[in-house]
């Protein structure tokens, strides 16, 4: 029988976690040891992660009581992983951090869009970062990875192949984002009848995922912009760029086939024919895709690229437990491949 | 126009291959798999398609 290995989920309580959680019990290698939540510590994960009952008897335990595992995932605040890192590393071979803690290489660039000096700044060079379709070779074997910021994997993989080629003069990204971009922490402005059929621009300019673009496709003039619209999952990125120089659909089809065409979860999607025409993020709920699409404005040149994720699986669980597959040295895919729903 | 020798073509608006299970008829229409484009077979020896006339949507414009 084949080894299985024993995961922790550090901070399972939070959307981010309870994916992480879903994915790795269906997992053929892995065992999910122990789950940790200082506030439900001693409950039922069925009782916060309602669609998990009957599929684990597990409960929560302190962080405190966590003890050695394989892997861990950190699925904690921003800001908490950084604090323990030394203590987790001690814990596991193997780390992957969902939250923005080890994201950015550079201290100065994390203080700059985090607005605080990192706590463990030393540590920042030793995490690849997760998003297999960059790099997907450090991955293979590395025993610390980051999670990726959703709005940043959504743009990073819309951008990636017009970035390679040097197409990128400007690009403009407006993005669409889902509630549950925002955890499961309760506010005032996500009460339902302040939340329910809003449109709400909530980072127009200076949101942190930039910084992930920034490093990950290099220097780039870019500007984003966040919208969060009625949709409990996902993010759709309509991303506008000014080429440098004049490019047709037929090169673009080329450019983005030769990038994605043997990427396990990226699809381009750009028909005349179906229901869905472009990306749709509704028929990612739960899957680990992102679709890609594009289209030439034939009187200005510009390139609208349009891509669609789960925030929290492409986003963040999903490309988290790829990345362990990576590192763990198993079939990338296991764990991943349920296709989505239709209709939902 | 694109042509080939065999029953599989390129798609004019994609440049992705379209194969054929049979010989098409002169003035068949065929659909791209990857675009969804549909394509006019204009000429069998060698196989030659053109974008067929696309039906378009009007999307409340």
């Amino acid at each position: 029988m084949s080894e299985r290995f024993r995961a922790a989920i550090v901070g399972a309580s939070g959307y981010g976690g309870g994916e992480v959680l879903r994915l790795l019990l269906d997992h053929p290698r892995v065992e999910v040891v122990a789950a940790t939540s200082r506030r439900h510590a001693g409950v039922f994960v069925h009782s916060v992660h309602p669609n998990l009952r009957a599929r684990t008897k597990l409960r929560f335990v302190t962080p405190d009581q966590l003890g050695a595992a394989d892997v861990l995932f950190l699925c904690l605040p921003h800001g908490e992983a950084g604090k323990a890192i030394e203590r987790y590393s001690a814990l596991a071979p193997r780390i992957v951090d969902l939250s923005a803690d080890f994201r950015l290489r550079d201290a100065a660039a994390h203080r700059r869009w985090s607005g605080e000096d990192h706590p463990a700044p030393a540590w920042l060079d030793r995490f690849v970062y997760g998003l297999p379709e960059l790099h997907r070779e450090r991955l293979r074997g590395a025993r610390l990875a980051s999670g990726v910021g959703c709005n940043a994997t959504a743009i990073n993989l819309a951008l990636l192949p017009l970035a390679r080629a040097g197409l990128i003069g400007r690009a403009v990204c407006d993005l669409k984002v889902g509630s549950s971009e925002a955890g499961i922490s309760p506010s005032a402005s996500g009460h339902h009848p302040e939340r329910s059929g809003a449109v709400r621009p909530f980072a127009l300019t200076g949101h942190r995922h930039q910084a992930e673009v920034l490093q990950e496709l290099g220097w780039i003039d870019l500007h984003l912009s966040i919208t969060s619209v009625e949709l409990v999952r996902g993010v759709s990125c309509a991303a506008h760029v000014f080429p440098t120089r004049p490019v047709d659909e037929k090169s673009l089809w080329q450019l983005y086939r030769q990038a994605y065409g043997a990427e396990p979860f990226v699809r381009l999607v750009k028909d005349r024919a179906g229901i869905h025409r472009y990306p749709e993020p509704k028929i990612l709920a739960g899957t680990n895709w992102c679709d890609v699409g594009f289209e030439v404005d034939g009187e200005t040149g510009r390139v609208v690229v349009v891509s669609a994720i789960d925030n929290l699986m492409k986003g963040a669980a999903g490309s988290a437990v790829q990345c362990m597959n990576l590192m763990l040295g198993l079939e990338e895919t296991t764990a991943l491949s349920f296709p989505g729903l239709h209709p939902i | 126009m694109s042509t080939a020798t065999t029953h599989a073509v390129d798609c004019t608006e994609c440049a992705a291959p379209v194969t054929l299970a049979r010989t098409p008829l002169l003035g068949e229409v065929i659909r791209c798999g990857d675009c969804g484009v549909e394509l006019e077979v204009t000429a069998l020896h060698p196989l030659a398609v053109e974008l067929a006339p696309q039906v378009q949507e009007d999307w409340g414009e």
